[in-house]
């Protein structure tokens, strides 16, 4: 039994699972899905295809290099990569039991392992919210988090004239990521205009200067110079409204926006390009906190007191499934979740860098917040839910038909959300385009987390392999 | 680093070791590999396992998302139709 179990090897986790063992936690489980620690933050290519010159494409990758050494020498802290959560299971007065299956993404006869923690951590992250519009679907048009994970994980370029599109920060280091792996890109393009970008980024600007938040300021004036370099045209207040092509994007139209983000009219212009990478924003990763019983914030992400705790006993999170803050808060709120879930007092250093960090969080949200007038770029028939070709129209009409107003009942009657993906691509865009229509709910109930095949399922009747039992 | 061969729909195609089914199918100039019930086209979106966006059939099992499986030599990918409504 572990004493301390983290889901998620991201920066949160690492620094969680590293800070319960120092803090007294006797044997600490870190559940990693992928092949190996890091998070999308710091993914890299496999051992096998090692870059040397890993640091350059990274912030702080000496500090990964050290908390992955730090972890694998642990004795009493087994990291298990390859490790799939797919389910867990509520217990009243303490923290879930917690399912994964072990090996392949999405293979069979992976191995089944049972965790009863007397703490447990969830340091899930978050994925890309795209919002939609007409052309969205097409092949070539991709999440900017989908270009930085294949650039900086396989050094593989989308497109060779890419736009880059969409709002916040990440935008930034994406591009970079572009321009490293051979890519010309044409643009980039921030929703927010300039009025509410300075407002949102330079409110209190002498409070930036605390405790390392200065190298925020260093590494944007470091892409910065790499778009001057290469002249990539930036533009603010502006859209990509509409991607063109038949079987695959070959031009956008990128139209400039009004204060509310929805487009100023005859402003359109196409712009050719073979890719177009996409993001606004982050959606925490809330399944499993979700199954858990945890209760949420009005914007999807999970509540947390002070010491990173839950509404359910016994479990805490850290990182972006409280909201989204970037690897600095990430970092310090995995020290505080780990130190608490072992039963220790958190560092002050740690609690100072996460209120920092929490106040820049609080103004990117303020400078990059989605603006609602993004209904207006869809049409009746522009595709939301892209896994089962529901389009908003279809939607607009099945939420006025019908006498319920249930989200659930939407998902049925359009089938909206309830194909591969389980609503993760456009869950909160339904939720968003039926404000008012519906009674609010979250699509992120799903309690399956992750696609599972049915011989596993069976399999796990089967095993006894709870691992509280000697 | 080494080369890898795998079988897309019965064509050899050259990868390297450690790559992802994705970024492999990416490489070979291919954008998109699987069709929607209503027949749309579609590859990478996410990149990251959230969209499902693009799965495809591996040695012959089903719904394998191809940006998290790493291509092994030999594997035999096979592009996937849904069902037709
Ligand atoms: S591209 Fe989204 S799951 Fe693979």
């Amino acid at each position: 039994m572990p004493d301390v179990l983290v889901v998620g090897g991201g920066p949160a986790g690492m620094t969680a699972a590293l800070a319960a063992r120092r803090h007294g936690a006797e044997r600490v489980v870190l559940l990693e899905a992928d092949d190996d620690v890091g998070g999308q933050y710091w993914r890299h290519p496999p051992a096998g295809r090692a870059d040397p010159d890993e640091g350059e494409w990274h912030h702080h990758w000496q500090r990964f290099v050290s908390l992955r050494a730090a972890l694998l020498r642990d004795p009493g802290c087994e990291v298990v990569t390859n490790a799939h959560v797919w389910s867990v299971d509520r217990r009243d007065g303490m923290p879930p039991l917690v399912h994964a299956l072990v090996g392949e993404p999405d293979g069979q006869d992976r191995a089944q392992r049972t965790f009863d923690p007397a703490a447990l951590v969830l340091a899930t992250g978050a994925h890309e919210r795209t919002l939609p519009f007409p052309g969205w679907d097409l092949p070539g048009v991709f999440t900017a988090g989908a270009a930085q994970a294949l650039a900086k994980g396989e050094r593989v370029a989308v497109g060779r004239r890419v736009l880059v599109a969409g709002s916040g920060p990440f935008l930034l280091p994406v591009v970079a990521g572009l321009i490293r792996v051979g890519a010309q890109v044409v643009g980039v393009v921030e929703a927010s205009g300039p009025a509410r970008l300075a407002k949102g980024w330079g409110a209190k600007p002498w409070r930036l200067a605390g405790v390392g938040v200065g190298g925020k300021a260093v590494e944007l004036a470091g892409y910065l110079r790499v778009l001057a370099a290469h002249r990539v045209p930036c533009r603010t207040g502006a859209a990509v409204v509409a991607a063109h092509g038949v079987d695959r994007v070959q031009a956008v139209t990128v139209a400039r926006l009004n204060p509310d983000w929805s487009p100023v009219a005859g402003s359109g212009r196409r712009i050719e390009v073979d890719a177009v990478c996409v993001g606004h924003g982050f959606v925490p990763r809330a399944e499993l906190a979700i199954a858990a019983g945890c209760a949420l914030d009005g914007h999807g992400a999970v509540e947390v007191d002070d010491r990173q705790r839950t509404s359910v006993p016994g479990v805490l999170t850290a990182g972006e499934l409280t909201g989204i803050g970037g690897v600095d808060l990430a970092l310090a709120e995995g020290l505080v979740a780990g130190a608490v879930a072992a039963g220790g007092e958190p560092a002050p250093a740690a609690l100072r860098r996460r209120a920092v960090f929490r106040e820049f969080a609080t103004r990117l949200a303020a400078a990059h917040a989605t603006g609602p007038g993004w209904r207006s770029w869809l049409d009746d028939t522009t595709v939301v839910c892209r896994c089962e070709d529901v389009t908003a129209g279809a939607l607009r009409r099945a939420a006025g038909s019908t006498r319920s107003r249930g989200l659930r009942s939407l998902k049925l009657t359009t089938r909206a959300g309830l194909g591969l993906c389980q609503g993760r691509t456009c869950g909160r865009t339904v939720e968003d385009l039926l404000t008012g229509v519906l009674d609010p709910g979250r699509t992120a109930n799903r309690p399956i987390a992750v696609p599972l095949r049915l011989g596993e399922l069976a399999d796990h009747g089967r095993t006894g392999n709870r691992e509280d039992v000697p | 680093m080494t080369d890898i061969h795998v079988e897309v729909d019965g064509t050899p195609v050259a990868g390297l070791a450690g790559q992802s089914i994705a970024a492999l199918l990416l490489a070979s100039g291919r954008t998109s590999w699987r069709r929607t019930r209503e027949g749309r086209p579609r590859g990478v979106f996410c990149g990251i396992g959230a969209c499902f966006d693009c799965v495809v059939t591996v040695n012959g099992l089903r719904d394998v998302r191809a940006c998290l499986r790493r291509a092994v030599d030999g594997d035999r990918v096979e592009l996937q139709e849904d069902d037709r409504a």
